[in-house]
């Protein structure tokens, strides 16, 4: 069960993409989902939304950036291995349909997630705008992937390698002057999103972020995942992953990312040590 | 005869054997250790073997109390495992987790003039003695049917269930949400209170009787009830638990150090994470930890909060010392290792740092005015007596409702108005045909044994529609 068929490394090796065998997943799952994976027994639970599925073969895609202990068990696994656990698929899936032009905009792995949403939205018959953002160009994934699927792309650095020399908001707020534009979807780091929403209320343009809080079980059962979405208190799990972006409480998410920063460096120290 | 029955009674009842409660505060270990045989055969013989045993009356799953009790008494310890199991799968987990003083033990006869026999005490310590021993011969398994039945939830109803129909020939699938089978027995009781092998014992007994089980499986996402149909299963059992965690909805609550009890003991009993950080999962460790409500699942969250390292727990609790719904010997538990109880008080709000970390919790007193629907004197605040609590870590221990993920997928099921499937009182038939419901996803939050009960009905149910028809 759940074996890893294909390995690839991404942005210098800090980036991992796993395609894994998960018949019954794959079978079901829709762009905007997620899967909780465990590498081991005493592995932890980890929430990563589907980067791709292929029903076919029965297989899933995910893509995540080594941060952690779990994550570096995940990157350590080679094609053949086998994860202990994979469960899904999770969350709402994206409402997709024809709104006219659209703006994609991912930073990081969020482009990971991003790709299968674009891909439906360009299926659907809208025009896509897509705004990719990373650090440097060694680090930005999955351009050519995004390029098949967007009619228009921009990309971004941080430090200018790459497209504009600044951040995914100064392209946004460009296209929003000019385009006549329905919906934004943005997924990557949580000031990304933050930003991106700040941008797109002032002009009322509705938009859609994904959200990845820290989660154990994914169905609704601890509620580990609470978010705050226009003052109410959401489960991202089972209400989400998927936000109206001009409600969600961002620093509050922030804050509670941070909630095992200590015990993850311990775990993280103590990885180090046994590699 | 009225000779044998003064005896009996001047016999004391039995004393469980516990770790002492400062040292076992600091341990995961189980509390109580066990009668020894020479215990056991003495409280046995206290049993009056009534000819008409109210205690078997007081039994959701009418264990043969006497018979097995006699076998005690006997020395047939082996025997009384056997005759255990002739009407409860799982009784090494009810006797160390049924609220015997309001069950069986609170209808013992000698028990209305002094205390009842230690029945609870008894069916651990024979379920235990035979697992030890390994030496229990499996039940009969009837001939091969050919019917196939899926089952939703490894918790106690699901694995009764299980457990029934595989000994009828039955082809029984169980199918788990989970990485681990148990459900509410592995990430909810704590291991200090029931041994997380006892739950691989008695699992691992089902599946050498031909149970199997699909871990990993969210019925309702991974695949539905209808496509289950579809692979061939002839009936479900639903017996998927009170999944959802009910929250106050107090300003506050979304800081880090509010948890609600299912993610404050899922984490440290399904993902160990009291062994961090040889397993992954870390769980916060607080210092001065408040826990709210007053359950069973509220004193093991306290309970757990002191073998984490807590300086100060303490309980919660609206309503007074009578009204806490924990079984007796938790409360006593927890109180022994160092637990306060705050009785009479409410929280208001929860206060944070400039980081979003908990620092403290306001709360007002209250006191009781009139019964409410409930029949208990319903708790009214008293006007102007706020005042904080100092705390870092609050578990929210107030409840669970259903979880909508299965019944969403699966809108034949009728529900009640507060999201719970409604299945017929006795046979525990849904609204769909083949499907079955049991447990707290029908109940609403209950006892191990009681969600057993529903399964063993629901079992017998579910026989007759695969032998004759619905």
């Amino acid at each position: 069960m759940f074996k890893i068929v294909n390995r690839e490394e991404m942005a210098q090796g800090t980036i991992v993409l796993n395609e894994i065998e998960a018949p019954r997943i794959a079978r079901k799952a829709k762009p905007g989902q997620f899967v909780i994976l465990q590498a081991n027994e005493k592995g932890e639970r980890i929430p990563l939304t589907m980067a791709d599925v292929d029903p076919e073969k029965g297989t899933i895609t995910i893509i995540y950036m080594i941060v952690g202990k779990s994550t570096s068990l995940f990157g350590k696994m080679q094609v053949g291995e086998e994860y202990f656990a994979v469960i899904g698929p999770l969350g709402k899936a994206t409402h997709i349909e024809k709104r006219g032009k659209v703006v994609c905009v991912g930073g990081g792995t969020g482009i990971a997630v991003l790709h299968p949403i674009t891909r439906g939205l360009k299926e659907a018959g809208n025009e896509v705008i897509t705004i990719l953002g990373s650090r440097n160009k060694d680090l930005l994934i999955l351009e050519d992937k995004m390029s098949k699927v967007s009619d228009t792309l921009h990309i971004c650095t941080d430090d200018g390698s790459r497209g504009h020399h600044g951040f995914v908001t100064d392209v946004l707020k460009d296209v929003l002057e000019k385009e006549d534009i329905r919906l934004v979807v943005a997924i990557g780091p949580v000031p990304m999103m933050k930003f991106v929403s700040k941008i797109t209320k002032e002009k009322g343009v509705e938009t859609l972020v994904s959200l990845n809080p820290i989660m154990v079980d994914g169905t609704g059962m601890c509620g580990g995942c609470r978010v705050s979405v226009g003052g109410k208190t959401q489960f991202a799990c089972v209400d989400g992953p998927e936000f109206d972006g001009h409600e969600v409480d961002y620093d509050e998410l922030s804050k509670r990312l941070q909630a095992y920063h200590e015990d993850e460096k311990i775990s993280m120290d103590q990885c180090r040590q046994n590699l | 005869m009225v000779e044998k029955k003064v005896k009996k009674e001047q016999v004391p009842r039995a004393k469980m054997p516990e770790q002492a409660p400062d040292v076992r505060n600091k341990n995961f270990m189980e509390v109580p250790l066990g009668l020894t045989p020479e215990m056991a055969r003495t409280e046995a013989s206290r049993c009056l073997q009534c000819k008409n045993p109210a205690c078997v009356d007081g039994c959701p799953v009418s264990v043969d109390i006497p018979g097995f009790i006699n076998k005690i008494a006997e020395g047939d310890f082996e025997g009384a495992a056997k005759k255990l199991w002739e009407r409860n799968a799982l009784p090494a987990i009810c006797g160390r987790v049924c609220p015997q003083e309001i069950q069986c033990e609170g209808r013992c006869i000698i028990g209305k003039k002094g205390s009842s026999v230690a029945i609870g005490y008894l069916e651990r310590f024979a379920a235990d003695y035979a697992r030890e021993k390994g030496s229990v011969e499996l039940p009969g398994v009837a001939e091969k049917t050919g019917k196939k039945v899926a089952i939703i939830g490894s918790g106690p109803s699901g694995l009764t269930v299980a457990g029934d129909l595989v000994v009828k020939g039955h082809d029984v699938t169980i199918f788990e949400a989970f990485h681990q089978t148990g459900g509410v027995l592995v990430y909810g009781i704590p291991e200090f209170r029931l041994p997380k092998e006892i739950v691989a014992s008695e699992v691992s007994t089902l599946e050498k009787l031909g149970v199997k089980i699909e871990t990993n499986s969210v019925v309702g996402a991974t695949v539905t009830i209808d496509e289950l149909f579809q692979e061939g299963y002839d009936a479900v059992y639903v017996g998927v638990g009170a999944g959802l965690p009910r929250f106050m909805n107090l300003p506050g609550e979304n800081l880090i150090g509010v948890f609600s009890a299912n993610e404050y003991l899922t984490r440290t009993n399904l993902m160990k994470a009291y062994r961090f950080p040889e397993y992954d999962t870390p769980v916060a460790r607080g210092k001065n930890v408040v826990v709210l409500g007053a359950g069973n699942v509220a004193m093991d969250a306290a309970r757990t909060a002191m073998r984490l390292g807590a300086e100060s727990v303490k309980v919660v609790y609206r309503r007074s010392r009578a009204e806490m719904p924990a079984r007796a010997e938790e409360l006593h538990h927890a109180e022994e290792e160092g637990i306060e109880f705050i009785l009479l008080t409410n929280p208001v709000q929860f206060f944070g740092d400039e980081k979003g970390r908990l620092c403290g919790m306001e709360c007002l007193k209250m006191e009781l005015g009139e019964p409410d629907a409930s029949g208990r004197r319903r708790p009214v605040a008293i006007q102007g007596s706020e005042y904080t609590i100092e705390c870092d870590l609050v578990v929210v221990s107030v409840g669970a409702q259903p979880n909508p993920l299965l019944t969403n997928a699966t809108p034949e099921i009728s529900l009640n108005r507060w999201g719970n499937i409604v299945a017929h009182p006795v046979t525990g038939k849904t609204t769909k045909k083949g499907v079955w419901a049991g447990g707290d996803i029908v109940t609403g939050m209950a006892t191990v044994i009681l969600a057993m009960g529903a399964g063993r009905e629901a079992a017998n149910s579910i026989h007759d529609y695969l032998s004759i028809g619905w």
